[in-house]
């Protein structure tokens, strides 16, 4: 579940994340909320068993990846998987405001967008910085954290 | 017509936000050289020459690129260390330096004095200026001062 990730998957599956976002935000309602609906299944898939198994890691792996040469270096799967939680997160919010409150929905979608944005265009992931400015704050931490 | 504004609104923060921190991330940035750090936090001996002590954490893409970055230029470089530490587990460093990213890489001298700091993953050749910088000061400076 952990198995080191090829860093051009991960943003691959950032950039279709970012694209059913953008078309979940432009599209109307009954399309919208299927769109988004099928972007927390992603997201949720690929915090419970790693982001290679979801769809966008299953398409990079077998569409994508035999076509390209082998990768220059790996890269950890637990800060993937962790910003994939943390997408998850901001669609079920986004999700809850579709039925509850519109400012919710587009502001939800909106960050989560921008997120997916940073990390298939700069291959920065926000979601793990998240995570210490959460340590820092509030002194939670992951009880598996060991260096 | 909202949609188009949010996507438009995502869109240049992130592109806005992307840049300003690309073109910052891993440059060198002197520290006053007033402040030091407890050695006994430290999990390792410093360097009689320089140590990094890089912060790294569970969820962080590019603290490894930057580890390896680092032993390759400990590896050519006599007394030099270089220790890591899960950020997490140090949050009263955290406080102490103002850390909010991973990696982050303090550059120490064999005194134990910070000199410099480096936020985000590293650019390449930047510690090893750093290091050339830190060893003609060390050696300009008047001994037993």
């Amino acid at each position: 579940m952990n198995s080191p990730l090829d860093p051009r998957g991960v943003r691959f599956s950032a950039a279709l994340s970012a694209t059913t976002l953008a078309l979940a935000l432009l599209l109307d309602r009954p399309l919208a909320v299927v769109l988004l609906t099928f972007q927390g299944l992603v997201f949720a898939i690929g915090t419970a068993l790693g982001p290679g198994w979801q769809p966008y890691g299953w398409l990079f792996r077998t569409l994508i990846r035999p076509r390209l040469d082998a990768p220059s270096q790996l890269e950890d799967a637990r800060p993937a998987r962790f910003a994939q939680g943390v997408g998850l997160a901001f669609t079920l919010l986004a999700l809850l405001g579709a039925w509850v409150n519109p400012v919710v929905f587009w502001f939800a979608t909106g960050l989560a967008l921008a997120a997916t944005l940073l990390n298939a265009v700069f291959g920065f992931c926000l979601g793990c910085e998240m995570y210490l400015l959460g340590v820092r704050w509030f002194g939670v931490r992951s009880n598996k954290a060991q260096s | 017509m909202t949609g188009w504004w949010v996507v438009l609104a995502a869109l240049t923060t992130a592109l806005a936000f992307g840049w300003f921190r690309r073109s910052r991330d891993g440059v060198a940035r002197a520290l006053g050289g007033e402040s030091v750090i407890r050695p006994e936090v430290l999990p390792g001996p410093l360097g009689s020459t320089a140590t990094f002590v890089q912060f790294s954490s569970e969820f962080c893409a590019p603290c490894r690129s930057t580890a390896r970055e680092l032993e390759r230029v400990i590896d050519t470089q006599p007394g030099v260390a270089h220790l890591e530490l899960d950020a997490a587990a140090h949050p009263e460093l955290l406080r102490q330096f103002g850390i909010s990213r991973t990696p982050t890489v303090l550059l120490i001298d064999g005194a134990g004095v910070l000199r410099e700091r480096f936020n985000g993953p590293s650019k390449p050749g930047t510690f090893g200026q750093s290091l050339a910088q830190l060893r003609t000061q060390t050696s300009n400076a008047t001994p037993g001062r």
